[in-house]
This record gives structure tokens, sequence and C-alpha cells, in this order.
């Protein structure tokens, strides 16, 4: 058939597909416009979009002119992007993955959620034994300046804990742990791809500095400033570390050993459940930095309640992704 | 064309067709990042000027600020608006999944997040140097997220052919032959008469020794009837 004809005898549809593209080319969501009259119904697009591909493969084949190859080629990847970019029911996402998505990820990721909180957690409470029997080790960890200001953060007398001179007010800390926290997340989960070297450099080194904080003023008798201050929001924001750095350790673990894959293939397999982690992961320390904005500082509040607050978060927290989610079909 | 042109990208539909997606390179991204880059700065320093009198909530909102642009904003602009930030959009350029269908929340988080790695050791070195030994022109959050980033197609001109009477090619024509005399046709248009000319001189046997505008004619005229047109 010579090009005129096939042109000729088509252009109707190559119109009425673009007329419906121009109507809702957006990938997701509604028709921006209400249909025309006489305009094609949703039903008969994947059929009319299988009708251009093959077009478009006649006219390759026959050598047509640039222009007509080129312009079904253009319908053909819009109605690509609109046919195969249509993800199922969103709505309800959210909520699936907060209640049981989340909690059911960390646990099909055990072994590398077990490794980041060794990482994490070893050295942390490592630290905090070693002082107590060598004060002075604290000068290898953090520098004179360091050693002054957080004793002066968690004095006893202190009217609000944890607070630096510059940034006196509950919204502003807000912010800067928002803006300091949620990074090093985000950092610990990017180490990963260095091999997971550093995600592991990241997890250590944390785990190091606040293990150096909590028993350098453990050992100077600032117990219960800094405890009653930490309490509240040390279940969520220690395990957001720990589950980054697990989302980490699962990036590096698809380069070192990826199995069958190739090791992009394996990166790319492995990003998709990191991804369910770091989401998770921020979303705790969001609510940690919350915490530990309006709650941690109070003095106000009997250092027994805010104890208490502080273990039952991390009883909520364990039971949280021990138990939620489990024995729904998934 | 795609074994031509390195920097297109097929993928195979399950209807039997390649897509060619036209791959964006290392300039028009860093142009794409740099108008992202100063927006960002424009924005923040405009806050900073309203934000800062007001104390302490105005510290804690403006660092809020700062996270989510640098970190939550360009991937909800991809997953929102259509694949692209506002420097993307502006550059013509287009994030897509692999497969060329739109990027979705889980991919456009995870390139975003792993700007961190590429940004090393400085000014996206890890990334250019991803981007440079990669066939797709993919930074590492790209690897790992399975993104590509692409030029957006554009509007679609028909192209004019200028009108000529429906003449037979004096030799049979291969399809390769074929192409290129439509190509010429569709594209004359766009040429100074001159240079029309002498590449309508060049197929002595199809313009059979004729010269300037009279070889350029005879080309249309074989293009007309290649298309099916005839004379009436």
């Amino acid at each position: 058939m010579k090009q005129h004809l096939f042109e000729e005898r088509h252009a109707r549809e190559w119109q009425e597909f673009e007329a419906w593209l121009e109507r809702g080319d957006k990938p997701r969501g509604e028709p921006r416009v209400a249909p025309a009259q006489g305009a094609l119904d949703g039903a008969e697009i994947p059929q009319r979009y299988r009708r251009i591909c093959q077009q478009l493969a006649l006219a390759r084949d026959r050598h047509y002119g640039a222009d007509v190859v080129e312009r079904l080629h253009r319908l053909a990847v819009r109605g690509h992007r609109v046919l195969y970019g249509a993800r199922g029911d969103r709505k309800n996402r959210f909520l699936f993955f907060v209640f049981g998505g989340f909690s059911r990820l960390v646990r099909r990721e055990r072994r590398n959620v077990a490794l980041a909180a060794v990482c994490f957690f070893g050295p942390l409470f490592a630290m905090i034994a070693v002082l107590q029997a060598y004060p002075d080790f604290v000068h290898y960890l953090l520098s004179p300046a360091q050693v002054t200001a957080y004793e002066a953060m968690y004095k006893p007398d202190a009217p609000r804990l944890g607070r630096t001179p510059a940034a006196d007010s509950a919204f502003a800390m807000f912010g800067f742990y928002v803006w300091n926290n949620v990074k090093i997340a985000f950092q610990t989960f990017a180490g990963g791809l260095a091999f997971g070297i550093g995600t592991l450099f990241f997890l250590l080194f944390n785990g190091i500095v606040i293990g150096a904080v909590a028993g350098h003023l453990t050992q100077i008798g600032y117990t219960e400033p800094f405890y009653s201050f930490v309490s509240g929001h040390s279940a969520l924001e220690l395990t957001a570390i720990a589950l980054s750095g697990a989302a980490g350790l699962k990036l590096g673990a698809a380069l070192v050993k990826p199995g069958r894959l190739s090791r992009k293939q394996a990166l790319v397999t492995a990003a998709r459940g990191a991804a369910g982690l770091i989401y998770g992961a921020a979303a705790m320390l969001l609510l940690a930095a919350f915490v530990e904005a309006f709650w941690s500082p109070l003095t106000e509040v009997p250092v027994r309640l805010k104890y208490l607050v502080g273990i039952a978060l991390w009883v909520a927290v364990f039971a949280y992704f021990l138990m939620m989610g489990r024995g729904r079909a998934h | 064309m795609a074994e031509a042109l390195d920097t297109i990208h097929s993928v195979a539909t399950p209807e039997g067709v390649e897509l060619d997606l036209r791959l964006a390179g290392p300039v028009s991204r860093a142009y794409a990042w740099l108008i992202d880059f100063l927006l960002r700065l424009l924005i923040l320093l405009v806050l900073w000027i309203a934000l800062i009198p007001l104390g302490g909530v105005g510290i804690g909102l403006w660092l809020l600020t700062w996270f989510f642009l640098e970190w939550l904003v360009p991937a909800a602009c991809e997953a929102y608006l259509d694949g692209a930030t506002p420097g993307k959009k502006m550059m013509g350029l287009q994030v897509v999944h692999d497969d060329g269908t739109p990027v979705a929340w889980p991919a456009a988080l995870i390139r975003n997040l792993l700007r961190a790695v590429d940004f090393l050791p400085l000014f996206y070195g890890v990334g250019l140097l991803s981007i440079l030994v990669n066939r797709d022109f993919k930074r590492l959050g790209d690897l790992v997220a399975g993104t590509l980033v692409v030029y957006r197609d554009r509007a679609h001109k028909p192209a004019a052919i200028p009108p000529a009477a429906p003449l037979p090619s004096p030799v049979a024509l291969t399809l390769t032959e074929n192409r290129a005399i439509l190509d010429f046709a569709e594209r004359v248009s766009t040429l100074t008469p001159q240079r029309a000319e002498e590449l309508a001189e060049i197929p002595t046997c199809l313009v059979g020794g004729a010269h300037g505008a009279a070889a350029s004619n005879r080309l249309l005229q074989i293009a007309h009837h290649l298309l099916g047109r005839r004379a009436r």
C-alpha cells in the first residue's frame, strides 16, 4: 500500500486517538475535560492502541516517510505511557503500608535489620560501658568543645533540656531535628551503594558518638536530665536509624552477593524493598523529631512519667514490628 | 535507526513494536540541575528574609523547608508532575522507568536519595562518571531506581511537502532509497534553495542530468509518486 493511501485511510483513527490522549494524557487521574461528542470511549483504547502499534510496525517496515513514522511513534509512546503507566488503586496504599506493609517488610528483612542493629547498638552500649570504667576515654571520641556543649545541654538545673543556646525554641529544634536526623538516615541508606561500607561507617560512627555522649553524661552523674530527655524519642529515633542502616545494607548486599542476578538487576530488585524501609524510617524520624522537640525537653513533667512514656514507646515499637500485619494474606 | 544512534534507548512493547526513547546527556541534565538549584536557593533566600525575624518558629520552618526542598520535593515533582522537576521541565526532560512508563514514587524517591552518593566527591563526580560509563546515561541513582532521563516528545508538526506533479522513478528503488527521497521531500522546505538543488543533483540517474531547480523539482515529483499520489 502506498503511503498516501495508508495515511488517508487511517488519518481519522489517528486523530481520534490523539484527541483522546489530549484529553487524558495524564498517566493517572481523571481526564481533564469532559469527553466531546463522538469521542473515543476508554474501553476502546487498548484495542486502538494495539492498532496504532501495528500501523507503526507496518509504516516502519514499508519505509514510509519519517513524518508519518514519527507521528505514529509519538502516538504509540504516549499510549504506552497511559496504558502501562496506570497503577491500580492508590488510595489505600498509605494505610496498607502503615498497618502491616511496613512491619511485614521489616520482618522479611530481619537479617539486614539485625545486622544493622548490632552495628549501631553494639558500639553504642559498648561506649557507655567503656566510659564507666575509663572516664577519660571520652577525649578520644569527642573534642573538649563538644564535651562542654553536651554538658551544658543536660545540666541538671537547665530549664529546658537538650537545647543549644543558638536555637532556644521548640519549633526551631523540631526543624533542626528533622533536617539533621532524616539527613543522617538518608546518608546511611545512600552509603549502601559503596558496597555497604558507607552504611557500616555511618552506623558505627553514630553508634560510637551517641554512646560516647550517653556514657560521659552517665559517668559525670547527669543521668536524670539526660535519660529523661532521650527516653521519649529514643525508641522511634534509634530504631529508625537502624532501619535506614538495614536499607543501606540491603543495597550493599545486592552488590556484594548478587546471587543469580546481574549486579545491576540485583540492585534494582533490592532497591524496591529498601525504598519501603526508607519511607518507614523517615516517617518514624519525623515522629521522633516531634517528640524530641515538644515533649522531651519539658522539665515540668515528672521524670517518672517521662520514663514511663519512653518505655511504653519502646514496647509499642517492638509490638508494632513483631505483630502488626500478621495473618493477613498479601 | 536505533542501531545508528547510541543516544536512543529502545523499549520493546508487548504489542511487538519498539519505542525509541531519546536519552538526555550530561549537559542538558546539568542545566536542569542548575535551574533547580537556583530555584531552591531563591526560595530559601526569600524565606530566610521572611522567616528569620520570626525567631524560633521561623528558624524551625526554614529548616523544615530546606529539608523538604533538598530531599523530598524533587521526588514529589517527578512522581506527580509528569516526571519532571521545574528545571527538567524547562530543559524538556522527563524521568521515566526503564520500560518507558511514567516514574512512580518508589523509583523517584530512590533516585533522589541516592543523589547523595552521585554528588560525591564534589559536584556530581561519581554521577558524571557513571553517566559517561553507562550506555543509557544513568547516574547511580538511575541505575538503582531503574529510571531513565529522556527528552519529552515535542508536538508533532506535519512536514509540508511542496506540491509537484507525481512522476514515477526512472529506475527501481530500494526501500532505503525510497526513504531517502521521502526524507528529502519532507525537509526541503527547511533548506535553502541552493542547498536543496545541490543535494538533488547528486542522484544523477534519477534527475537525468537536470540541474538547479529542475533537479530539485524532479526529486519532489518522484517523492509524490512514492507517496502514492497519481497524476490526474
